[in-house]
C-alpha cells in the first residue's frame, strides 16, 4: 500500500472579524497518499483556499484561528509547530503554487536568483552548484534556453512561462507534497493544457503528491485521482474521480456538473443552475448548509446536519438523500443524460 | 427566415502606437452580425477580441476600415442626435462587475443614468416604474434599487450591469467576457438570463470570451481570432465538429471536459503559426463557414480534415 503523506482530521479554521467570527472551514477530513492527486473543488468562499493555506500554516493569526483538528504530515501534527519549525517544512516537505504568476514572483529580482535563493535556504551547497541546479530545474519545467532565461526578470516572461518559473521554485527543494491553488485559472486554455501536462510529468518522475484546488471541473477530470467537493466550509462529497463524475450523489455536485455546458449541449437546452448564493458563514444555517439552495431538500435538512454516508469503500457523500428512509431521488435529467452519453462514448471506444 | 445584417465590419484595423513600434491589435478583419443572433468571438488573451468590441462601439478612433450599423457608418456619425441614437441602440456589458459599477451610486441611479443623458422618462413615477421593470427583468427586485454596488454579490452585480445595458432598449449588446469573473453555478444563471432576454427582446449579441465551452453553448456562429486576425468563422456546430484551421483544432483540443475517462485519452494538438502572404483571404469551405489563408493552404487543410 502506498505511503500516506498527509492526513487532515476534523480541521476547523475561523476568522475573527468586526461583524463576528467567520467559520471558514468547518470540520474537514481527508488523506493523501504518495504520488496521488487530490482535487478540491468548490465555489469562491467554500473554504478550499483556506484549507490549503492551513496545510502550509499560512493563515495569519490574528484574525485567523485554528479552532480544532489536526494536520498530520508523516504522523506529526503541524498545528502546534512554531513559525521557525514550520519554515523548515515549507519548501522541503510541502510547497505551493499560487494562482497569479504575476504577483507570486518578485519583479525586481532575476528569475535565477529567485530559484537559487530557495535552494540555498534548504540545502547546504555552494552558489555555483545551486546555479547548476536552478538551470536544471528551468530545463525540467520546459523553459527553452535556460542559461539565458536564468538571468532575466519576470517581466521578460509570458504568463505561461512565469507559471513554469513558479513551479520550478516550488520544486527547488524536492517537496513531497505540492499544493496548487488555481494554478491555471489565469492562463489561456492552450497554456493551461501545457502546464497540466507538465505537472503530471513531474508527478510521474518524482512521485510528488499534489493537492489541486480549482473550480474548473474539466481540469479536475483531467488531473485528479480523487476529488473532494467543498461547500460552506465542509467536504460534502468525496470519492475517486470516476465516482464523482459518473456516480455523483450530492445535489450540490449535481448542480456543479449540470451548470457546466459541454460541447454537445443543444442550444435550446437551458443550463441547470443552483439557485441563490452560498450561505453566510458567520451564522452557518442550522442543519444542512446546502438546504436553502437544494431543490431536493427534505424536512430534516433544515433541522439536522447530515453525516457522511458511505456509498462505497472509496465514495462518501454528506446528504440525507442517502439515508435508507429517504425518498428515492434521482439526479436531474440533464446530468443523467450527459453521464450516459459520456459512458456510451466510452463503450464505443472500447468496441 | 431571411437574415438581416445588423452590423457589418469591413476591413477593420485598429493599431496602437507604443513608442516607435506599432501594435496591430486588430489587423484587417471583416465580418457580419445578423439580427437576433449571437456571434461568439473567441481567442487567447491579447488576440484583439476585446479591442474589436471596443472599436465597434466607438470607444476608439479606428485606424482604417468601416463599421456599418443598421446601414450607417458608425465612425462618421456627425450630429449629436445621430451619436445619441447610436448610443441607445448599442450597449456593452463588461467583464468585471466590481470595477464597472460606480461605488457611490445606488442601483437605481446606475440604471437610470442613461435616462437623464437621453432625456427619457422625465416624470419621476415613470422613471421609477422603468427602474423596477428592469430590475425584475434581470431577476433582482424593487428593494434593490436603493442599495449600493458593494451590497450585491458578484452575480447580482453582473445582473445590475445587464440591467444598465438594457435601460435604453438597445438592439445590439456587446458582452465582453461577461461571466469570466463569476463562479460556475452563477455563470449558468447569468447565461440563462442572457438567453431569456434575447428571446424576449429580440436582442443581438456579440459575445466575447475565452471559455470555449460556454461560447459554444450560447452562440449561433463563432469567430476564432488569433494575433489580430479572424482565422475561421462559421456556425457554432461546424466550428466545433468540423474545424478546418489548425489553430481552431489546437484550441479545441486543449479544452478539458468533465469526463475523466475521455480526458485520459485526450491528446492536445500543438499549433505552429504560419505567417500568411499578402494575398491571403477568406475561403468558403462549407455554407457560411470561412477560413483565412491562401487557396493552396486552405485546400491542404481541407484534405487533411
Amino acid at each position: 500500500m502506498a505511503k500516506k503523506v498527509i492526513e487532515v482530521k476534523d480541521l476547523h479554521v475561523h476568522f475573527k472579524t468586526f461583524s463576528g467570527t467567520v467559520q471558514a472551514v468547518r470540520g474537514v477530513n481527508f488523506e493523501l497518499f504518495e504520488g496521488e492527486t487530490l482535487a478540491i473543488v468548490g465555489e469562491s468562499g467554500s473554504g478550499k483556499s483556506v484549507t490549503s493555506n492551513a496545510l502550509m500554516k499560512l493563515i495569519p493569526q490574528p484574525p485567523g484561528i485554528y479552532a480544532a483538528g489536526e494536520i498530520l504530515l508523516n504522523g506529526t501534527d503541524l498545528i502546534p509547530l512554531t513559525d521557525k519549525e514550520m519554515s523548515k517544512i515549507r519548501g522541503n516537505d510541502i510547497s505551493m503554487i499560487f494562482q497569479d504568476p504575476m504577483t507570486s514572483l518578485n519583479p525586481t529580482m532575476k528569475v535565477g536568483k529567485q530559484i537559487t535563493e530557495v535552494i540555498l535556504q534548504h540545502k547546504t551547497i555552494s552558489r555555483s552548484e545551486a546555479k547548476i541546479k536552478a538551470i536544471e530545474l528551468l530545463n525540467k519545467v520546459g523553459i527553452p534556453f535556460p542559461e539565458k532565461r536564468y538571468s532575466q526578470y519576470p517581466h521578460e516572461f509570458s504568463g505561461g512561462m512565469r507559471q513554469r518559473v513558479v513551479i520550478a521554485i516550488a520544486l527547488a527543494a524536492d517537496p513531497k507534497l505540492l499544493i496548487a491553488d488555481e494554478p491555471t485559472t489565469a492562463l489561456d486554455v492552450t497554456i493551461q493544457a501545457q502546464i497540466l501536462e507538465l505537472m503530471k510529468e513531474i508527478q510521474e518522475t518524482s512521485k510528488t503528491s499534489i493537492i489541486f484546488i480549482t473550480h474548473d471541473l474539466g481540469v479536475v477530470a483531467n488531473v485528479a485521482d480523487r476529488v473532494a467537493v467543498m461547500y460552506a466550509g465542509q467536504i460534502v462529497e468525496y470519492g475517486t474521480v470516476n465516482d464523482i463524475f459518473y456516480n455523483p450523489k450530492h445535489p450540490y455536485t449535481w448542480g456543479l456538473l449540470g451548470s457546466m455546458p459541454d460541447l454537445d449541449n443543444e442550444a435550446e437546452e437551458r443550463l441547470y443552475t443552483i439557485p441563490g448564493t452560498p450561505p453566510d458563514l458567520i451564522h452557518p444555517p442550522k442543519g444542512d448548509a446546502f438546504a436553502a439552495r437544494n431543490e431536493f431538500a427534505l424536512a430534516i435538512d433544515y433541522e439536522m446536519e447530515p453525516p457522511m454516508f458511505k456509498v462505497s469503500d472509496t465514495h462518501y457523500a454528506k446528504t440525507w438523500l442517502l439515508h435508507e428512509q429517504s425518498p428515492n431521488i434521482e439526479m436531474p435529467h440533464i446530468v443523467r443524460k450527459r453521464i450516459d452519453s459520456f459512458l456510451a462514448k466510452e463503450a464505443m471506444h472500447h468496441d | 427566415m431571411t437574415k438581416n445584417k445588423i452590423l457589418e465590419v469591413k476591413a477593420l484595423k485598429q493599431y496602437f502606437q507604443s513608442g516607435s513600434t506599432t501594435i496591430k491589435a486588430v489587423d484587417n478583419i471583416s465580418f457580419d452580425v445578423y439580427e437576433g443572433e449571437t456571434l461568439g468571438l473567441v481567442g487567447e488573451s491579447g488576440c484583439g477580441k476585446s479591442t474589436t468590441g471596443r472599436s465597434i462601439i466607438n470607444l476608439y478612433n479606428i485606424t482604417a476600415g468601416e463599421i456599418i450599423f443598421k446601414g450607417k457608418n458608425v465612425h462618421t456619425n456627425k450630429s449629436k442626435k445621430e451619436k445619441q441614437q447610436f448610443n441607445r441602440e448599442m450597449q456593452m456589458i463588461f467583464q468585471d462587475p466590481y470595477a464597472s459599477l460606480n461605488p457611490r451610486m445606488t442601483a437605481g441611479e446606475i440604471i437610470s443614468e442613461g435616462f437623464k443623458i437621453h432625456g427619457l422618462y422625465r416624470n419621476k413615477q415613470e422613471r421609477q416604474k422603468k427602474i423596477y421593470e428592469l430590475l425584475h427583468a434581470v431577476g433582482l427586485n424593487s428593494e434593490h434599487a436603493n442599495r449600493y454596488a458593494h451590497e450585491f454579490s458578484g452575480g447580482q452585480r453582473q445582473r445590475l450591469g445587464i440591467a444598465r445595458a438594457l435601460s435604453l432598449d438597445p438592439s445590439f449588446i456587446i458582452a465582453d467576457e461577461p461571466i469570466s469573473a463569476l463562479d460556475v453555478s452563477i455563470q449558468a444563471q447569468v447565461v440563462n438570463l442572457l438567453k431569456d432576454l434575447q428571446k424576449e427582446r429580440g436582442l443581438t449579441y456579440l459575445f466575447i470570451a475565452h471559455d470555449l465551452s460556454m461560447v459554444k453553448y450560447i452562440s449561433d456562429r463563432i469567430a476564432v481570432m488569433y494575433r489580430g486576425k479572424i482565422l475561421e468563422i462559421g456556425k457554432a456546430d461546424d466550428i466545433y465538429h468540423h474545424p478546418v484551421h489548425p489553430y481552431t483544432k489546437s484550441l479545441l483540443s486543449a479544452i478539458p471536459l468533465p469526463d475523466p475517462l475521455s480526458e485520459q485519452r485526450r491528446v492536445r494538438i500543438p499549433y505552429e503559426h504560419q505567417e500568411m502572404p499578402e494575398n491571403a483571404t477568406y475561403y468558403e469551405v462549407d455554407e457560411e463557414h470561412f477560413v483565412y489563408g491562401t487557396e493552396q493552404v486552405v485546400n491542404t487543410w481541407i484534405s487533411s480534415r
